[in-house]
């Protein structure tokens, strides 16, 4: 990993694909501010959560366990142990990044999906770097911009019921779990876990089920053998 | 309300300065792989079941299942996040105007 200046093509060509997975972002973003406001956030409270959590899943759970009916902070810890995946993130990440203190903390909050996946590949440190910075600066611009904007908008359309909204918050989840499908263990996992959330619906408060179904996610950690045997 | 908010970004910020931090061989235990892996599956599924077939306490089939179905047939089309959202509403929508 040499510390030498990129060629101007990749540097240009890393900077391009930063804006490109940005802007494809952002209009996960539209739907997220929509959501929100649908499940009675103010646009403020639902710009915050874009700015301050920044990690679109958790702020999906977030909104979604509020939508449901749930206490806030059942939301908040749902929201949580989605995060737990940004660790995980952050472990492959550090000695490609090679950060330490300031430069570290600040890094540490463009830390999500999309800015670990334009990174991780890349040949050397620089850039390394420079793909984790560039998309992670586009996906934050382009996500809050857009969460203002789809907040707005969600806003102006009144009762969620009439437009469905209700309905794209579901959907909304189904296709951030889609990718994981592909999978059989998962697959199994998420029908186990669908299955105990919704049996316990009519037994607990609001928010519960989602939190207990991680319990599923543990014991299938703990009991499941490898699915691959070196 | 607020006071999650802050919950939730103090949280997820903890948790992604501690992978940056963490010396690697955390990693090492193949059931924290396994478990860390399956978080994200479980809580979505769940959400996705919680959102569309309950209301408040109960159990409910509603216009949002025909929501998630189409959701499901964009999806194996691999149509785009805004036209499967989007269109989940749409067709929820519809589903109740009828």
């Amino acid at each position: 990993m040499a510390a030498e200046p990129l060629p101007a093509a990749e540097r240009s060509g890393i900077i391009r694909d930063g804006i490109a997975v940005g802007i494809a972002t952002g209009t996960y973003g539209i739907s997220f501010g929509a959501v929100a406001v649908t499940a009675g956030l103010s646009v403020l409270q639902a710009c915050t959560l874009s700015l301050l959590v920044f990690t679109g899943a958790s702020q999906f759970a977030l909104v979604g366990v509020v939508a449901a009916g749930g206490a806030p902070l059942s939301g908040a810890l749902t929201a949580i142990l989605l995060g737990t995946r940004n660790t995980l993130y952050g472990l492959r990440m550090a000695p490609l990044l090679g950060w330490s203190g300031l430069r570290r903390a600040g890094a540490a909050h463009l830390l999500i999906d999309e800015s670990t996946a334009m990174s991780v590949n890349r040949g050397s440190q620089p850039a390394a770097r420079l793909g984790f910075l560039t998309t992670g600066v586009a996906v934050f611009v382009l996500w809050n911009a857009a969460t203002l904007a789809g907040a707005l908008a969600g806003t102006a359309l009144g009762d969620p019921r009439t437009y469905g909204l209700d309905a794209a918050v579901g959907a909304a989840f189904l296709a951030l779990l889609w990718p994981r499908l592909s999978q059989r263990r998962n697959q199994v996992v998420a029908v186990l876990a669908a299955a105990v959330a919704l049996g316990l619906v009519p037994i607990t408060a609001a928010g519960v089920p989602v939190l207990a179904a991680g319990g599923v996610a543990v014991l299938a950690g703990v009991l499941m053998r490898p699915a691959v045997r070196r | 309300m607020w006071i999650a908010i802050a919950v939730a970004a103090l949280g997820c910020y903890a948790l992604k300065l501690a992978g940056l931090s963490l010396p690697a061989r955390v990693l090492h235990d193949p059931r924290v792989e396994r478990i860390a892996d399956f978080i994200p599956v479980a809580l979505l599924a769940a959400l996705v079941a919680v959102q569309v077939w309950s209301s408040g306490s109960s159990l409910t089939l509603d216009a949002r299942t025909a929501g998630l179905g189409y959701a499901v047939v964009a999806l194996l089309l691999r149509a785009p996040f805004l036209v499967v959202v989007i269109g989940a509403a749409v067709v929820a929508a519809v589903v109740r105007l009828v």
